[in-house]
């Protein structure tokens, strides 16, 4: 019983941080597209748990959704543990990537002000993945590549930098943030993407990914997929 | 009616035989033990209506209510029954207690099961053994649940743990009855008609999940607070619905 007590203690640390309203949720969604342009006097940062962790189960949802309809072929038992792996490793990971690269920068942020920076950033990632999965078109993946993925970037790293002092550190900081969410929306992109049989045939094409996925879990993995996805890595490098 | 100090309830025996609907004191009148109450002045008859279950006499060990000597087949025909009923809530969901008050896991477990069983033998590659593994539907099923839960406590909800656990796992029965639809739409053929009725199945059942274990759970949130609620419920009955939708049999 006194296990059980300790579990629902634990329980309440998290509470305050699930303190919200719909519209706070709603308005702080909206908010995480729009960069603000004020880096002198260190920018507001709600610390709250409820917003990133929907956005991330949102992600794995429509990651779920995008791997069925580009038929990638792994076993379908290991697309869920895949999805969500990489939803929450990302989450989790590059939030403390970045919370120790502050430390080491001397940027003020707290841990759970940096999780809610970053899950409130995956708002552009759901957005574009999205729209993105359902039609596609590669320029239009780019164009919102580009639009939303940059907009939600550009907006925590203002925040970062209205809270870094330094050019250095500055850089560093909000460089290695920008490079990892947009590199991540790339990845979620194009990993998921169809692994077809004939990728010779695309490699003619002018829109070519530049890397394909090969499946770590497809254990009958013919030498010619092999082949043809380490050839058409090398040509296009 | 002043009772001294000391008088059982034993001593009521006789009239709690009666039914009271004769006023009491006239009951208690025809008992020679009370004769010497007869002198005390009423205002009036009271007369009680209704039955009364006085405990009469002390608990003999052979009236013992235990569930220890009844045969077998009653116990389980009563926890069935239970299970039954609240099935039964769930497909028409109306605003009770029911399946708040005597929360159990049974249910839950017998839809997961099931689930998990019928999305067996679906595969991308024959080779392969495609469709989600049984420990993966289970795992799903009910770490999703925790998470709700957890989620729903955590913005202040009244609910006790395993009382939304089981409300969660019994509102998957829409969608179990989805998976067998469509295993039998599956066995006329897979065309696009096929998909396009099992589409049209796992919406409206999705729907009827959402909606029936909303019902039950979003009156134990601060009534601003709903949404935020119902959001997570809504995500994982559609990654459930999904699974059932995109199942192939080989």
């Amino acid at each position: 019983a006194s296990k059980a007590f300790s579990l629902y203690a634990n329980i309440d640390i998290l509470r305050p941080y699930f303190d919200v309203e719909p519209a706070q949720v709603r308005a702080r969604l909206l908010e995480s597209m729009i960069p603000v342009k004020m880096v002198n006097f260190p920018q507001k940062i709600a610390g709250e748990l409820y917003g990133p962790l929907m956005l991330v189960f949102t992600l794995v949802a429509i990651l779920l959704h995008g791997m069925k309809t580009s038929d990638t072929i792994i076993r379908e038992g290991t697309l869920m543990g895949t999805a969500i792996g990489t939803c929450f490793g990302y989450w989790l990971g590059v939030s403390s990537f970045i919370y120790f690269l502050a430390y080491l920068c001397n940027a003020q942020i707290t841990m759970v002000q940096m999780l809610s920076l970053l899950g409130y950033g995956l708002f552009g990632h759901c957005i574009t993945l999205f729209v993105t999965y359902n039609i596609h078109f590669h320029s239009l993946f780019y164009i919102f590549w580009l639009g939303v993925g940059g907009l939600s970037t550009l907006r925590m790293v203002a925040v970062l930098v209205s809270r870094t002092v330094g050019h250095t550190q500055r850089l560093i900081l909000c460089g290695t943030l920008a490079a990892l969410h947009m590199l991540f929306l790339l990845y979620l992109h194009f990993a998921y993407h169809k692994v077809v049989e004939g990728i010779l045939d695309t490699l003619e094409g002018p829109n070519v990914p530049p890397f394909q996925r090969v499946a770590r879990d497809i254990p009958v993995v013919s030498n010619a997929l092999l082949n043809t996805t380490a050839k058409a890595a090398a040509l296009t490098l | 009616m002043l009772l001294e100090q000391g008088t059982t309830l034993r001593a009521l025996e006789p009239c709690a035989r009666h039914s009271l609907r004769a006023p009491l004191r006239s009951c208690l009148l025809q008992d020679e033990q009370f004769a010497d109450l007869a002198d005390m002045s009423l205002s009036g008859d009271i007369t009680v209506e209704g039955e009364i279950t006085v405990p009469v006499g002390a608990p003999s060990p052979d009236e013992d209510f235990s569930t220890l000597d009844e045969p077998v087949r009653e116990t389980i025909m009563r926890d069935l029954k239970a299970v039954g009923k609240k099935f039964v809530h769930v497909m028409y969901p109306k605003k009770s207690s029911t399946l708040l008050r005597d929360w159990d896991l049974w249910g839950p477990l017998v839809l997961c099961v099931s689930l998990a069983l019928m999305l067996q033998g679906g595969s991308a590659d024959s080779k392969e053994d495609g469709g989600p593994q049984f420990a993966e539907v289970f795992v799903i099923i009910w770490f999703g649940a925790v998470v709700i839960t957890l989620n729903s406590k955590l913005l202040g909800g009244t609910i006790s743990f395993f009382q939304s656990l089981c409300v969660l796992g019994y509102c998957v029965l829409p969608l179990t009855v989805a998976m067998l639809v469509c295993r039998l739409v599956l066995l006329a053929g897979a065309g696009t008609i096929s998909f396009v009725v099992r589409l049209l199945v796992v919406l409206a059942m999705f729907a009827w999940s959402t909606l029936a274990s909303t019902a039950f759970l979003a009156d134990s949130q601060p009534p601003n607070r709903k949404a935020l609620v119902v959001y997570p419920i809504f995500l994982f009955y559609f990654v459930i619905s999904w699974m059932i939708l995109t199942f192939t049999p080989q």
